[in-house]
């Protein structure tokens, strides 16, 4: 898992949905493999993009409800919130120059 | 697993030409490693971002790695066998190859960064990577149902009904895994028996929550925007049914990984690295290969493990060749 700071069901408005930066969201669960491996490749997006972007993590098993609002169903999933909406996802551990690919845009 | 605080790169030749460096960190590429740096090679392994401990990451209790009597956990296991082999001196890289050039008595692998590594050998253990469907639902609804991670997403099915593709000791891993969550697991099988080992087998038979769909396979999979069904044709009947689920789980097999080194080595009709008899010797002399990408047969953890130990002293062998002074000619 990243070094992100973790969300929870009571913080998940204020620090992702009324966030003024996009923001990566890391659907997580400590007995998830991939999960373990995507961590330290998203504190690394973390710091090379923070002046765009914020990253937090969501422990579904400790957040159940998040995790079913916005169905997931695999992890890690990671999401991307603008302006309070869901804009983009990746599924999966991937390395970082295809997950910077893929957000490109918000990057 | 822990890795070391990664420091950015910048894009470099590097000079110094290393004795060994290994391409992969399953069971093939960690023993190589312990083995080539207790030979005091100081090998390089370059574990991968995402794939680092290769398959057994995704895995629970392995049963039949012999030393562990109760069994281990695979992301156990690989944790320790990548500190066996820092113990040694391996030097462990968490990141991915994207080139490698075998051809030269120099080899070069350069990664993410642009950064070249040079050396006078390299081992090849990749691994394998899962086997798709081939279907365009199966793409659409990734990860809004269909998985190939039973550890990962078991927990997201609680009190479902869903189905397992697949007739090897990994689908029936993965259905009884499963069945800790699920209400119900459907097994669809291409064929009328198994291809798993005898006790996984007769586990799965034996469970109430398994039921199998013999001789079937998959058409298509049904939802929008996640999987409500999973649509099954029996090959003898053609008779079509769809099954009432929420989740599918595909373990098919696997595919060797050969991308990175297809154009350059010799494989196997069976799409695996060619390699000369028992060794690890690949088609390129200083290119060496171990574990599930030159296996097609066995592919079990201590076959790759064994099969990295073996490339490991055929490099150990190969570079003591090429550091004795040649004999002089005539």
């Amino acid at each position: 898992m990243s070094n992100a700071k973790d969300v929870t069901e009571a913080t998940f408005q204020t620090d992702v949905l009324d966030a003024s930066k996009p923001v990566i969201v890391d659907f997580w669960a400590e007995w998830c493999g991939p999960c373990r491996q995507l961590g330290p490749i998203l504190d690394q997006i973390a710091e090379e993009h923070a002046d765009k972007i914020d990253v937090v993590k969501v422990n579904v098993d400790e957040n159940q409800g998040i995790a079913a609002k916005y169905g997931i169903t695999s992890i890690p999933a990671v999401y991307v919130f603008k302006n309070g909406e869901h804009v983009a996802t990746s599924i999966g551990a991937k390395p970082k120059p295809v997950l910077e690919k893929e957000f490109a845009e918000y990057l | 697993m822990k890795r070391k605080g990664t420091t950015p790169v910048a894009s470099v030749q590097n000079d110094e030409i290393r004795d060994v460096i290994i391409v992969g960190s399953g069971p093939a590429g960690y023993t190589s490693a312990i083995y080539t740096a207790r030979a005091n090679l100081s090998p390089l392994v370059i574990a991968g971002s995402v794939t680092a401990g290769g398959e057994l990451m995704n895995t629970t209790d392995v049963e039949n790695f012999p030393g562990f009597p109760e069994g281990i956990m695979g992301p156990d296991l690989m944790d320790n066998l990548q500190k066996q082999a820092e113990r040694f001196g391996a030097e462990i890289l968490f990141d991915d190859v994207t080139n490698v050039d075998l051809s030269g008595d120099i080899k070069k692998v350069t990664i993410n960064d642009g950064t070249v590594y040079n050396a006078y050998s390299v081992i090849i253990s990749t691994g394998s990577a899962y086997r798709e469907l081939g279907l365009a639902d199966e793409k659409r609804l990734s990860g809004k149902g269909v998985s190939w991670c039973a550890t990962c997403d078991g927990f997201f099915f609680r009190d479902q009904q869903i189905a397992v593709v697949g007739g090897g000791d990994s689908a029936m891993e993965e259905a009884l895994f499963l069945t800790k969550f699920a209400s119900k697991v459907f097994v669809v099988h291409r064929r009328s028996e198994l291809r798993a080992s005898k006790i996984m087998a007769d586990r799965a038979l034996a469970h109430e929550k398994i039921e199998f769909v013999w001789d079937s396979e998959v058409v298509g999979i049904d939802g929008d925007p996640k999987v409500t069904g999973l649509r099954v044709k029996n090959r003898h009947t053609n008779d079509e049914t769809t099954l009432d689920v929420t989740g599918v789980f595909v373990a098919i097999g696997n595919d060797p990984r050969t991308d990175l080194i297809k154009d350059q080595l010799e494989l196997t009709p069976e799409g695996t690295i060619a390699v000369d008899g028992r060794s690890s010797q690949t088609s390129l002399k200083g290119v060496f290969a171990a574990g599930d990408v030159i296996d097609s047969k066995y592919r079990q953890a201590i076959t790759a493990a064994g099969s990295g130990c073996a490339a490991a002293i055929d490099v150990e062998h190969y570079l003591a060749d090429l550091k004795t002074p040649a004999q002089a000619a005539n």
